[in-house]
């Protein structure tokens, strides 16, 4: 029996790959597995070529494999871009119609079923995915009735008679191939799950699900790749608790309405990515200048421009800090699990409040796309701190305006919203005093700009970095951030065996940057490791900036739009680890390890 | 019940004497005091410019936030506390220049807003620029040969856009214009109010005497229909948009927070963000 199995399906975009996979983990899921979930997809609706790709465990994972077990290919182009990645007794199920052939070399076994005759024989060839996964679970001989259940939830809304059909769909599909392979395959027995219920979604859901739990009832948003599944969570829930999520024209509007709807005092948010944060960073500005507690989502994709919109970047870092001219406090996040985007999310809108200030959740496409099981979630972990929010305001004698931005100790003043007597006071991007009022006074400006920029000097961010740090003077500390985290770990489980000690941190903080967190991890490494998804090495950047080590620092970079594999992370280190060695001797130092 | 003097504040607006927006701001203060608001229930959400100034002119929150975008973050406020009268208020450039997309789609989004545009033809703050106001042939710093663009028919615009309440005043009418904003406020629905507000400084040719000259007043067109939406294109273009009075008014089509489904009538902002933990429960339940 095994632990792990790698399963993926191939077929061109719109044909039923997505729908295959999800009923395909969703009974997984039942049973208690961990799962992985990548996405290969392009900008394109119908046609191109998609894949979908599962990783099953009975332990926690967060990556994806190197190789892979099952293929399952509606065309032929499947089965040619992806039999490279199949392990030596791999099995490839594949739709009878098109003729499926093995590639030279490769010593895969082929299961031709007839996929689209036996759903068109059932009434509709929309039925592929059902036979397709039904084959699929048969061969893993997993228990029928559960993947049954999973059936009847899909398309219970439908009635009997479809989920019938489909059921039978699957039951053809297991039935055909079983009997081609004589039974389901020994080979890729699976362990039993350990049973646990778990959560089995996006990071983007995730989000969504932290959004509705942090009393977020507004959202103001623009639909682009990979932030849509946030905006379409919530236009599904917020009216359900009063709320409403508006698709403004552009991501101006969508910041600004943020802006306008938490001033006047409901938690609001927006997501977008790249090319839309890059146009919200003046209103971002606004927000920062007024005070006004705003969150923003970026689903990072691979940038410049319109980039690769739908590939793994983590390149918009330094925009994120940067982005916006003059100065203002803002506060950047970046969780890297999908329990991290849903507490990370409610954390973001109490850190908005309690600061006053915009805060950035910055995922990355495989967090906020890839499927993954999740710990169940803790209703008693959420708590809503709305920080200095005033409901009522002694009237003054003096008929002068509420100061809301009154010079305190901490640098946040007391907040009130439109509506409450005796509040009003001005709100302005311009210059102002502590009621609001325009001010050139060189005195309030520098009094103004030490309040609004010192607020973050003491900030609590709860775990602003996660250590791994089983050894006190590692050979290598390994950093990274968002969606690479598993990536790393199980590259390190491999540099162990090689006997190449290593300690691992994921920065979550990104801006204001954990310094005092970070720097005795630093400290105590022979080489530091960053690793991270775009071509210039923006964490590594930070580190330098913030705590120096550039003489440590190796950066280790992949921007060609797909994830870091767990082998590639390994061998880089090696790599680095062996030259290491080299250079004590030469004196040398490796500054790039690009992909 | 608050006058209108409890509408103002002690700022001395910076304008130059003589300008346009001193009667808008009269107007709104008395707009404000005559339909029975308290200067807390009012909201004042202005963009950049010379005009963008007035929400600090004005004794009620307000905000003046970046140039082009009073009407997105209007809106937000609006959605946000539906018990709030809120007004956007900026110039030409900021509406119909930079701002025009969010005009456009304010108009159509149709949120129960007003929008006070004060339309002087030019770029006034910046010191004498054309505006898309400005006529084909008008010189500014920017178009020393005159301007080889087209105005803009912003009115003619919003009709086509799906607007339900169109006026326009002048900045030396102003009874007119009280008695229009205290209508857009009333009106259930996003209310669109150009006024032709004279710069004094940098604009030598759209005067005071020149709009008295070329203006017509719908008070005085009899027969004039304000419900029927062909009837104001037409008068629009036979007047070049000279016009001024309410120009369409659609008291049927709800607004956007009506039509939207189970929006409550009291203010969101008033409500307990917390979810149960049977909510929480029914959420989580989706992905299991």
């Amino acid at each position: 029996m095994i632990s792990q199995l790698s399963w993926k399906i191939g077929g061109q975009q719109g044909e039923g790959v997505e729908s295959t996979d999800r009923i395909f983990s969703t009974a997984l899921n039942r049973l208690g597995y961990y799962l992985y979930g990548y996405r290969h997809f392009s900008s394109r609706i119908k046609g191109g070529h998609t894949n979908n790709k599962i990783r099953i465990s009975t332990s926690p994972i967060r990556a994806i494999s190197d190789d892979l077990d099952i293929l399952v290919a509606f065309d032929q182009e499947s089965i040619d871009l992806n039999a490279h990645e199949l392990c030596q007794d791999g099995v490839i199920v594949a739709d009878a119609k098109f003729n499926p052939t093995v590639p030279e070399g490769s010593s895969a076994k082929l299961f031709a079923v007839p996929i689209t005759a036996i759903a068109e024989e059932l009434g509709t060839s929309l039925m592929k995915n059902m036979v397709a996964s039904g084959a699929s679970w048969a061969l893993l001989g997993l228990p029928l009735e559960v993947f049954n259940k999973a059936v009847e939830e899909e398309f219970g809304r439908k009635g009997q008679a479809i989920v019938d059909k489909n059921v039978e769909a699957v039951k053809r599909g297991a039935e055909y191939v079983l009997e081609l392979a004589g039974g389901p395959l020994e080979r890729f027995k699976l362990e039993p799950a350990d049973g646990k219920e778990k959560l089995f979604m996006i990071g983007n859901d995730a989000i969504g699900l932290g959004a509705v739990a942090a009393g977020c009832r507004i959202m103001s948003a623009y639909p682009i790749t990979p932030a849509s599944e946030i905006m379409e969570y919530l236009i599904k829930k917020l009216p359900k608790f009063g709320g409403t999520v508006v698709q403004t024209e552009d991501e101006i509007a969508a910041i600004t309405m943020a802006i306008g709807a938490n001033y006047a005092g409901v938690r609001t948010m927006t997501a977008s990515a790249g090319p839309g944060l890059s146009l919200m960073m003046e209103a971002i500005g606004l927000a920062g200048m007024t005070e006004t507690p705003v969150v923003i989502v970026d689903t990072q994709r691979g940038g410049p421009s319109t980039g690769l919109p739908t590939k793994q970047e983590q390149s918009d870092i330094n925009a994120l800090i940067y982005g916006t001219h003059g100065e203002i406090p803002k506060i950047v996040l970046a969780p890297s699990s999908i329990e991290e985007c849903f507490y990370d999310t409610i954390q973001a809108f109490n850190l908005a409040e309690k600061y006053q200030v915009p805060v950035i959740l910055a995922t990355d496409l495989q967090l906020s796309l890839g499927k993954q099981s999740c710990e169940l979630l803790d209703y008693s972990k959420i708590v809503i701190d709305r920080g200095t929010l005033v409901d009522e305001v002694p009237e003054r004698e003096d008929g002068s305006l509420f100061k809301r931005y009154e010079l305190t100790e901490n640098g946040v003043s007391p907040r009130v919203i439109p509506g409450v007597k005796n509040g009003i006071h001005h709100v302005t991007g311009v210059e102002h005093d502590e009621s609001g009022r325009p001010s050139e006074s060189p005195v309030n400006r520098q009094k103004m700009m030490d309040k609004r920029l010192g607020k973050l000097d003491k900030i609590q961010v709860d775990n602003p970095i996660h250590v791994q740090a089983p050894h006190q003077n590692p050979d290598l500390l390994i950093v990274g951030m968002g969606s690479t985290g598993g990536t790393i770990d199980q590259a390190r489980e491999r540099l162990e065996d090689e006997g190449i000690t290593t300690n691992h941190i994921t920065v979550r903080l990104m801006h204001p940057f954990p310094v005092e967190e970070i720097q005795p991890y630093l400290e105590q490494a022979k080489q530091v490791v960053v690793l991270e998804n775009n071509a210039t090495g923006q964490l590594a950047g930070l580190i330098k900036l913030n705590a120096g080590y550039s003489d440590k620092l190796v950066n280790m970079l992949k921007y060609d739009g797909t994830p870091f594999l767990p082998s590639e992370v390994y061998s880089k280190c090696l790599d680095v680890h062996s030259q290491a060695a080299l250079e004590k001797q030469s004196g040398e130092l490796v500054k790039h390890g690009n992909f | 019940m608050a006058t209108f003097k409890e509408f103002r504040n002690n700022i001395k607006p910076n304008w130059c004497p003589g300008c346009g927006d001193f009667s808008v701001q009269a107007a709104i203060q008395r707009a404000a005091a005559n339909v029975g608001l308290e200067p807390e229930q009012l909201a004042v959400i202005s963009g950049i410019g010379c005009s963008g100034r007035i929400s600090g002119y004005i004794n009620a929150y307000g905000l003046h936030g970046i140039h082009g975008r009073a009407l997105p973050i209007a809106q937000g406020v609006k959605l946000a506390n539906r018990e709030l009268t809120v007004i956007a208020s900026g110039g030409d450039g900021d509406g119909f220049a930079i701002g025009m997309g969010h005009t456009i789609h304010a108009i159509r989004r149709n949120i129960n807003i007003t929008y006070i545009v004060m339309d002087n033809q030019i770029y006034g703050l910046t010191k004498g620029q054309t505006s898309p106001r400005s006529a084909e042939g008008f010189k500014t710093k920017s178009t020393p040969e005159g301007s080889i663009e087209s105005a803009l028919s912003p009115l003619e615009l919003a009709l086509s856009s799906g607007a339900t309440f169109v006026a326009q005043s002048f900045s030396s009418d102003l009874k007119q214009l009280t008695a229009l904003i205290e209508e857009g406020i009333k009106h259930e629905g996003f209310s669109l109010i150009n006024v032709f507000s004279p710069c004094v400084t940098f604009n030598k040719v759209n005067t005071y005497d020149w709009f008295k000259e070329n203006i017509t007043n719908l008070d005085t067109v009899e027969g004039y229909d304000s419900s029927n939406r062909i009837q104001a294109m037409t008068k629009l273009m036979e007047t070049g948009g000279l016009l001024t009075g309410l120009i369409y008014q659609n008291k049927e089509r709800k607004s956007y927070e009506d039509l939207v489904p189970g929006f409550r009538k009291e203010a969101l902002a008033g409500q307990n963000p917390e979810i149960t933990a049977e909510q929480f429960n029914q959420l989580v339940a989706e992905f299991r």
